[in-house]
C-alpha cells in the first residue's frame, strides 16, 4: 500500500490495527539471477537499483541477522560529501542528491534534514587546510563556506569559545547540504521499495560457503540451504574479508570496531552537525533530543560489536572539552559497528578476482552516506558487468597501479 | 578492557601499549612484481578468530612484542617475541 496522510488518517480511525506487513519473509527459491550477501543499507539499496534501474528482479538480499541490524543501524547517521578528490566528491555528492529525493522515490520517510555539516577550525594551519578543503570542494561542485568566528558563534552558540579553551575554536566551515538521516528508515524504506518490486529479503540467513571454480560462482551455501546464483554481490561491510576467504581472495580490509553514544534527550542546543579535527569527536542531535556522538575508531582488530572503554573515555572527554556545558549528560547507550577500513580511506568497489562476483566494502566510517550511490553504482556493476564511471576509480586493482585515493582528511574520523 | 602481558613487565594495562597491527609480513625481493608489493603493502589477513599482531609497550619498557589474539572475544591467546615463529592455537 502507498503510505500517505490519506493512508495514516484512515488507519487511524481504525485504531491502527491491519497496517500491511512492509515486506515479505519469504522462504528463500533455489536459484537467483542475483544474490546479494549483506541486508544493510548497500545490500537493500542495491537490489532495489537492480530492479528500478535495470529490471533485474529475480533478486535475493540474504542477512545474517536482521536487516539493518548491523553497520546501517549503528551508525551516526550523518550524510555529507565535503571529500578533497574530484573521484569521492562526484561520487558522494551523487549519493546526497540521490539522498534529497530519497523520501519520495521510497515513499518513506527517511526524515533527511540538511542542517549543515561543520568542520571546526582551532588553528591557523586548520584555517589554510580548510580554505584548500573547501575550494577544492567547490572546484568540484560542491556547495561549502567558510565561516568566520562571529557566523560560528552564531551557528553553534554552545561551543567552548572562551580564551583559554583547550582548543580554541577560531573559524571552520560549513557543507549546508550536508545533515542526518533516520538510518533504520533508509534501511527499511529500501527494504518495502525493493520488496514491492518482486526482491525477495530473506533475514536469520548467514552466508557459510560458495560454490566456485574457475568459470565464477555458481552458488551460495547458506545456513538456510544451497541457493544457486548467476551472480554475486557483497554487501558485507566489517565482514566482507571473512566472505573474501571463502571465496579464496585477500582484501586490502581491516576491520575495527567503531563506537558511537547517545545522551538522555534534552532541548534543542545543537541544530548542526559539528566536527573537531582536534578532538576527533563529532556530535548532532536527533529530532528526539538525544546528543549523537561519534569519535575515532577503537584501536586494535575487532570483531566485537561492543567496544572498549578507553575509547569511550577519550571521546567523551572530546566531546566536555568541545562543550563544557554537557558535562551533567547521562549517556543512554553505547554500541559498536564493525568497520573495513582500507589504507586509504577510499572504498573498495569493482568485480572480484572471482567471476560474477561483484564488490562493495572498504567504507571505513562513512557507508551510511554512501548508500544511496553504492547501491546505484553497485546495480549498474552487477546488471552491465562493468563498473559505474562513478566507482571506476574504487577497484581493487588501484592497489598494485599506486593509483590510491588518499581521502584520510576528509574521512571526518581518524583512522 | 585488555590486560596485556609485556614479557619484560609484566601484566599491564591496554592503555600503555600501541597495536602496530599484523605480524609476520615477510617483505618481498626488489625484484617482485607490482602485485607482490601491493599484496606486501596492503593486503593483510583479517580473521574473525586468532590473529597474530606486533604490540609495543610504548609507555613502558618501549619494546616490541608478538601478541596472539582474538579478534572476537578480544582473549590473548599467546605473548611471544618478535623472532619466534607464530604459536599454532587451534
Amino acid at each position: 500500500m502507498r503510505y500517505s496522510l490519506l493512508s495514516l488518517a484512515r488507519k487511524a480511525a481504525q485504531g491502527h490495527r491491519d497496517w500491511p506487513q512492509a515486506w515479505r519473509s519469504p522462504e528463500p527459491k533455489p536459484h537467483y539471477d542475483v544474490v546479494i550477501v549483506g541486508g544493510g543499507g548497500h545490500g537493500l539499496a542495491t537490489a532495489y537499483y537492480l530492479a528500478k534501474n535495470h529490471g533485474v528482479t529475480n533478486v535475493a538480499v540474504l542477512e545474517k541477522g536482521w536487516i539493518g541490524g548491523g553497520n546501517t543501524g549503528r551508525n551516526t547517521t550523518v550524510v555529507r560529501s565535503n571529500y578533497l578528490f574530484p573521484e569521492s566528491a562526484a561520487f558522494y555528492d551523487h549519493s546526497v542528491k540521490l539522498y534529497e529525493g530519497l523520501s519520495k522515490e521510497l515513499n518513506y520517510n527517511i526524515m533527511f534534514s540538511q542542517r549543515g555539516m561543520i568542520t571546526l577550525a582551532h588553528t591557523r594551519h586548520d584555517l589554510e587546510a580548510q580554505r584548500r578543503w573547501a575550494n577544492a570542494m567547490r572546484m568540484n561542485g560542491v556547495d561549502s563556506d567558510l565561516l568566520s568566528l562571529e557566523e560560528m558563534r552564531e551557528q553553534v552558540p554552545a561551543l567552548d569559545y572562551s580564551p583559554s579553551a583547550r582548543f580554541p575554536v577560531i573559524g571552520g566551515f560549513i557543507q549546508r547540504r550536508g545533515g542526518t538521516a533516520r538510518h533504520d528508515a533508509v534501511a527499511w524504506g529500501y527494504a518495502r521499495a525493493a520488496d514491492a518490486l518482486g526482491v525477495d529479503i530473506i533475514q536469520n540467513c548467514e552466508v557459510t560457503g560458495f560454490d566456485y571454480d574457475a568459470d565464477g560462482v555458481q552458488a551460495v551455501r547458506t545456513s538456510r540451504g544451497t541457493i544457486g546464483a548467476g551472480r554475486v554481490g557483497l554487501t558485507a561491510s566489517g565482514h566482507s574479508t571473512v566472505l573474501a576467504d571463502r571465496l579464496g581472495f585477500r582484501l586490502p580490509i581491516t576491520s575495527y570496531a567503531l563506537q558511537a553514544f547517545v545522551s538522555e534527550p534534552v532541548k534543542p542546543v545543537l541544530d548542526k552537525v559539528v566536527l573537531s579535527p582536534a578532538t576527533g569527536v563529532y556530535l548532532s542531535q536527533s529530532d528526539k533530543g538525544e546528543l549523537v556522538i561519534g569519535g575515532g575508531l577503537d584501536l586494535y582488530a575487532s570483531y566485537a560489536q561492543r567496544g572498549n572503554l578507553p575509547t569511550v573515555e577519550t571521546v567523551v572527554a572530546g566531546m566536555l572539552t568541545m562543550f563544557p556545558s554537557f558535562s551533567r549528560m547521562r549517556m543512554l547507550r553505547q554500541w559498536a559497528g564493525i568497520v573495513d577500513v582500507v589504507h586509504d580511506s577510499t572504498p573498495v568497489f569493482g568485480p572480484a578476482p572471482v567471476k560474477r562476483v561483484y564488490l562493495n566494502c572498504g567504507w571505513g566510517t562513512g557507508g551510511f552516506k554512501a548508500i544511496p550511490a553504492g547501491g546505484w553504482c553497485m546495480a549498474h556493476m552487477i546488471a552491465k558487468d562493468e563498473p559505474h564511471p562513478l566507482t571506476a576509480a574504487f577497484g581493487l586493482d588501484r592497489f598494485a597501479k599506486g593509483a590510491l585515493i588518499d581521502e584520510a582528511a576528509a574521512s571526518g574520523i581518524a583512522h | 578492557m585488555l590486560l596485556i602481558h609485556c614479557p619484560h613487565c609484566g601484566p599491564r594495562d591496554e592503555g600503555e601499549f600501541t597495536c602496530g597491527g599484523e605480524s609476520h609480513i615477510q617483505r618481498p625481493a626488489l625484484s617482485a612484481s607490482a602485485e607482490d608489493w601491493a599484496e606486501y603493502l596492503f593486503l593483510r589477513h583479517n580473521p574473525a578468530g586468532v590473529t597474530y599482531e606486533r604490540w609495543r609497550h610504548t609507555f613502558g619498557c618501549e619494546r616490541w612484542f608478538n601478541v596472539a589474539r582474538c579478534t572476537v572475544s578480544h582473549r590473548i591467546e599467546a605473548v611471544y617475541a618478535m623472532t619466534e615463529a607464530k604459536p599454532d592455537i587451534a
